[in-house]
């Protein structure tokens, strides 16, 4: 199955958005998502970015004030899921303009810094404006992030890996209304 | 409020209502937003709303995301679904994903509407209807709509095509049966060009692979060569900018096919052999300074382990993680423990060589790394390295953080209990685990060591001078504490008199009052539980016979514990001042030595013991006839001490308590070593809980079936109802009526008889008798007599007891009590134990009678049957 769940949570723990790929009762979501964000939100930044919960794993990033969580399988390649939350980002930073991706670069040492203008906003204030604008977009379309999340993940296996496919028919849907 | 108070207003917008959910400050205050909310979309939905219905939808999905019930939402899903505009579809859809899944029937309503879609002509509409079928889609529904699906695949869409193919996904998933329909097409997809239909049709490969073994040969025939191209076209292609990520084309389609080569040559020579060399190729062409480039040679690795691969390919496999093992990068190093632990199936020594970094790894500040590196080496530890890598990670425990400390605890202990060539490392690796970690090792793990030592003659007495030492150093480990005090109790003469040195020991010098000294720090350590506090008291009344010089002191220390307000220590302290005091005589046999505890029972029983202890005590109540006299193994070796055993016991006897509470411990010895009072205790529970660990340990071995001291001289203290009375007095009783005890020699033996109840107009004795032959049967003759001065008439005996004993009352020989007890009413009672051997009697009666024409009643419980009825 490979994907077993997305959450985006933010600093304080609040859900901004969750897609499980299995069923689950929302008492054991409600759970689920505690225990998790309980133990990822005490990691430092020097910390790798897995941590083991249950059954299964959880890779997750973080950007500013939010983290993306992905719940995967226990033979699922972890460093391509990190690379899949990096995707994902980049294309809400594409269809929401202004969201300027940035990465904590303790956090992701190994990551590919230069495409990511993060030394163009060497202030903090700055980023973090921006990434509470962020957590608005998320928050103010849960639905069209759903979308993008439908194009990209399907039954917990990736469908499309290309910005451009993943945003043209939320694109298209958005000129007609 | 407005909402609340009209709920056919059609709400709020969407916007609105997250910026009130976000204002809200505490949990109660969002409860009641969303609460509003629901209503007005319920109301919307019952009115038949249509203009607001998109929005709502919105909503609900958000309040979904929050953690709350919107099932009420479900219907109104169908109904977006089935209209006709693309953007009700599509969020009906969205719905239909988020709010329901496979197991509600209500999802068996959309199956048509997923089948019209399915053919429409519009293509973003069958891409909605394959991303729902794809994600929730039950086995019928698989079964209903693979045709369509099938078809669909066919397309000359790129984006149709690719979701048909992660939708066959899941219907093969749910129905393997359908895997053969799906072969041919998913291998044609794999000569597409559109990376979203390479990587979906990749996917549906390996999951037909898993789906069906056909399906497996099939592929690895016919797709192999497909499967190349791609991996040597993407991996050789020039730069794609929608599908680079920092310099490299498509990790992703990269992993997938990876993947499946591993799927496909996983014991297959020939396919191995066919990618050989493109995985020799992506190995060492790939750039491993980004993450994306190590994600790909991390599974590169993985397939290469996985397969049937060349020693060469295995060896640069072993290097890049060697490469990734030294990596700065915490996330890179994980996956490398991680990859390690596959690769000790493949290639042990390989691992072994990294040994030192990964012990290092163990070191990690890092939980996650550290959790892994432990695991992988728990794997590498063999007969040869087991001494050097004990020692690294005994060091380790010093400084290790708390949390971390259990794993590690039990991993050393596993290790040490695994690998142990001597009992002289084995002892001095526990000892130090003890002192580093002793709060955190296992109960069985200290239990063993306590087996160990007691069968180690040779070694006891290092054993007592390194715990004492130890125990001196760390006093606040629990369980050192547990097993220090065991054997200064028991082998106190050795600690003193420095029997048995070994060479590499230096000499100490402890006198006889360190050694009470140090038990009575351990018993006075205000963090020390019921348990240890228990085993101190032991020691303390075993050092009292070893070194007589300090039993004064050792009376005043056990009696300061005579007020304790936990009963179980209350209980010792009584008894065993009462020992000391008053018993002379039999102390030194009553505390020798504890007989030599069988090692290969309790490998034995430890093993059964972890899946439930309760069952233990289950065993031993049914190996012992009566069930009540349970006493420990040791007396069948050394008849001469058996109460010595019972006393070092008496925690052992609780659990009969707890796993049988309908039959109440009935005899003496079990009250004398404190369990009746725990009976009668409303704390009672809690010593027994915490107390049985003993029991595990020592009720070990072969229960004595025959010659168990009888107590039938007692006299009357132990009534049920009046237990409450001073215990000392029923101590003391009980030990002076000690001396006359006959041992019971067979089972026809006259049964002691009881004071049934005593009050104070009334005493009721019991008779018993048996006939030869009928175990279960008894005849009880029970006599009543007046205490007081006036005559009771109307005098009725009523009894009653439990189901699985049957009892029949003959009339009583008169109705009418006679004062001052000049003469009794007899009555005979047949008792029939069906449970005979397992359960005692038990007994429950009501006595009405009457003084001077009042109404009198009286009411008791019989507990103390005596043993075998």
């Amino acid at each position: 199955m490979g994907i077993r769940f997305v959450l985006f949570v933010n600093k304080q723990g609040q859900t901004r958005l969750a897609q499980y790929y299995e069923h689950l009762s929302i008492d054991e979501r409600r759970a689920l998502e505690g225990e998790i964000v309980r133990k990822c939100l005490a990691r430092t930044d020097q910390q790798c970015s897995f941590v083991e919960h249950r059954n299964y794993k959880v890779v997750y990033r973080r950007y500013a004030s939010l983290f993306f969580l992905v719940g995967v399988d226990n033979d699922e390649n972890e460093l391509a899921i990190l690379e899949f939350i990096h995707l994902f980002v980049e294309t809400m930073d594409r269809h929401f303009g202004n969201v300027v991706i940035f990465i904590n670069p303790n956090n992701f040492v190994s990551c590919d810094c230069k495409d990511t203008q993060a030394h163009d906003h060497a202030d903090a204030t700055v980023v973090f404006h921006l990434f509470h604008q962020c957590e608005l977009d998320i928050m103010f379309h849960l639905e069209k992030v759903h979308f993008m999340l439908e194009e990209m993940v399907m039954n917990g296996c990736i469908v499309e890996t290309s910005k451009q496919n993943i945003l043209a028919p939320i694109q298209l849907m958005e000129k007609t209304s | 409020m407005d909402l609340a108070i009209n709920p056919f207003s059609s709400g709020t917008r969407l916007r609105d209502m997250i910026r009130a959910i976000r204002a809200c400050k505490t949990a109660a205050e969002e409860r009641a937003v969303v609460r509003r909310e629901c209503a007005a979309i319920r109301a919307a939905i019952s009115e038949g709303d249509h203009d607001y219905r998109h929005r709502n939808m919105a909503k609900l999905m958000f309040i979904h995301m929050l953690g709350y019930p919107t099932h009420f939402g479900q219907m109104e899903c169908l109904k977006l679904i089935a209209a006709a505009g693309f953007p009700e579809k599509r969020i009906g859809y969205l719905g239909l994903m988020l709010l329901l899944d496979e197991r509600q029937e209500v999802l068996m309503l959309v199956t048509n509407s997923l089948k019209q879609d399915l053919n429409h002509s519009n293509q973003f509409i069958v891409g909605l209807a394959l991303c729902a079928l794809g994600n929730i889609c039950s086995a019928e529904m698989a079964r209903d709509l693979s045709p369509e699906v099938e078809r669909l695949l066919q397309s000359r869409e790129p984006n149709t095509k690719k979701k048909a193919a992660l939708c066959s996904i899941r219907i093969v998933r749910k129905v393997p049966d359908l895997a053969e329909n799906f072969m041919g097409s998913a291998v044609s997809l794999l000569k597409e060009k559109h990376h979203g239909v390479l990587i979906s049709a990749v996917q549906l490969c390996t999951e037909l692979c898993k789906a069906s073994k056909e399906a497996l040969e099939y592929l690895r025939k016919n797709c192999l060569d497909g499967l190349v191209r791609i991996l040597r076209d993407v991996s050789n292609s020039s730069y794609a900018p929608e599908y680079d990520i920092a310099g490299i084309t498509d990790p992703f389609l990269h992993i997938r096919v990876l993947k499946l080569m591993r799927v496909l040559g996983q014991g297959d020579a020939d396919c191995s052999e066919f990618v050989n060399d493109i995985l020799a190729q992506v190995a060492t062409k790939t750039e491993s300074n980004k993450n994306a480039g190590n994600a790909i040679l991390y599974e590169c690795v993985e397939t290469i382990m996985g397969i049937e691969a060349t020693s060469g390919l295995r060896v640069l496999a072993i290097n890049i993680l060697g490469r990734f093992l030294s990596n700065r990068d915490n996330n890179i190093r994980y996956v490398a423990l991680n990859m390690l632990m596959k690769a000790m199936a493949v290639d042990t020594q390989a691992v072994q060589r990294h040994r030192a970094t990964i012990l290092e790894c163990v070191k990690d500040a890092d939980v996650s790394i550290r959790k892994r590196a432990l695991e992988l080496v728990y794997l590498l530890v063999n007969d040869a390295n087991a001494k050097p890598l004990t020692k690294e990670l005994v060091d380790y425990l010093e400084v290790s953080d708390q949390d971390f400390k259990d794993d590690l605890t039990a991993k050393i202990c596993s290790i040490v209990e695994k690998f142990s060539q001597d009992k002289l490392w084995y002892l001095d690796q526990m000892f130090k685990v003890l002192s580093l970690a002793g709060n955190y090792v296992k109960d069985d793990v200290w239990h063993a060591l306590i087996v160990l030592i007691s069968n180690a003659s040779e070694l006891q007495g290092y054993s007592v001078r390194s715990l004492y030492k130890a125990l001196i150093a760390c006093g606040e480990q629990e369980s050192l504490v547990r097993v220090s005090v065991w054997c200064i109790g028991e082998y106190g003469e050795m600690l003193v008199n420095n029997v048995g040195m070994l060479d590499i020991e230096e000499p100490i010098t402890v006198t006889e009052s360190d050694a009470v000294d140090a038990v009575e720090v351990s018993l006075k350590r205000y963090s020390a539980d019921v348990t240890t506090r228990a085993m101190c008291l032991v020691a303390l009344l075993k050092l009292s016979s070893r070194f007589p010089p300090t039993s004064e002191r050792i009376k005043e220390i056990v009696a300061q514990n005579k007020g304790n307000t936990v009963l179980e220590i209350q209980q010792r302290s009584i008894e065993f001042s009462s020992i000391i005091q008053r018993h002379q005589s039999i102390k030194s046999s009553l505390l020798e030595r504890m007989p030599v505890i069988d090692e290969a029972s309790y490998l034995v029983k430890r093993a059964a013991s972890t899946q439930a202890t309760i069952s233990s005590d289950k065993l031993a109540a049914a190996t012992t006839p009566g069930g009540s006299l349970k006493l420990p193994n040791g007396v069948a070796k050394q008849p001469a001490a058996p109460l010595a055993d019972l006393l070092d016991l008496s925690s052992d006897d609780t659990p009969v308590t707890t796993s049988a509470p309908a039959a109440a411990p009935n005899d003496f010895l079990q009250d004398l070593l404190g369990i009746g009072l725990t009976d009668t205790s409303p704390a009672g529970g809690a010593p027994s809980a915490s107390t049985d660990i003993l029991m595990d340990l020592l009720s070990i071995g072969s229960p004595v079936q025959n010659g168990p001291p009888t107590l039938s001289n007692f006299g009357a203290p132990g009534q049920a109802g009046t237990k409450l009375a001073p215990a000392t007095s029923q101590v003391v009783d009980l030990l002076d009526g000690l001396s006359s005890s006959s041992p019971l020699s067979d089972e026809n033996t006259a049964y002691p008889s009881i004071t049934a109840f005593q009050s104070a107009t009334l005493k009721i004795t019991f008779n018993f008798k048996k006939q030869p032959g009928k175990l279960q049967e008894t005849t009880i003759h029970a006599s009543f007599t007046n205490l007081t001065s006036n005559t009771f008439t109307d005098f009725i005996f009523q009894a009653a007891v439990p189901k699985f004993i049957q009892l029949r009352l003959d009339p009583a020989s008169s109705n009418i009590l006679p004062a001052n007890g000049n003469d009794s009413v007899t009555q005979s009672l047949s008792v029939t134990n069906n449970q005979h051997g397992q359960k005692p009697l038990a007994m429950r009666m009501r006595i009405s009678y009457k003084v001077n024409g009042e109404d009198r009643l009286e009411q008791g419980q019989i507990n103390n049957f005596p043993a075998g009825l």
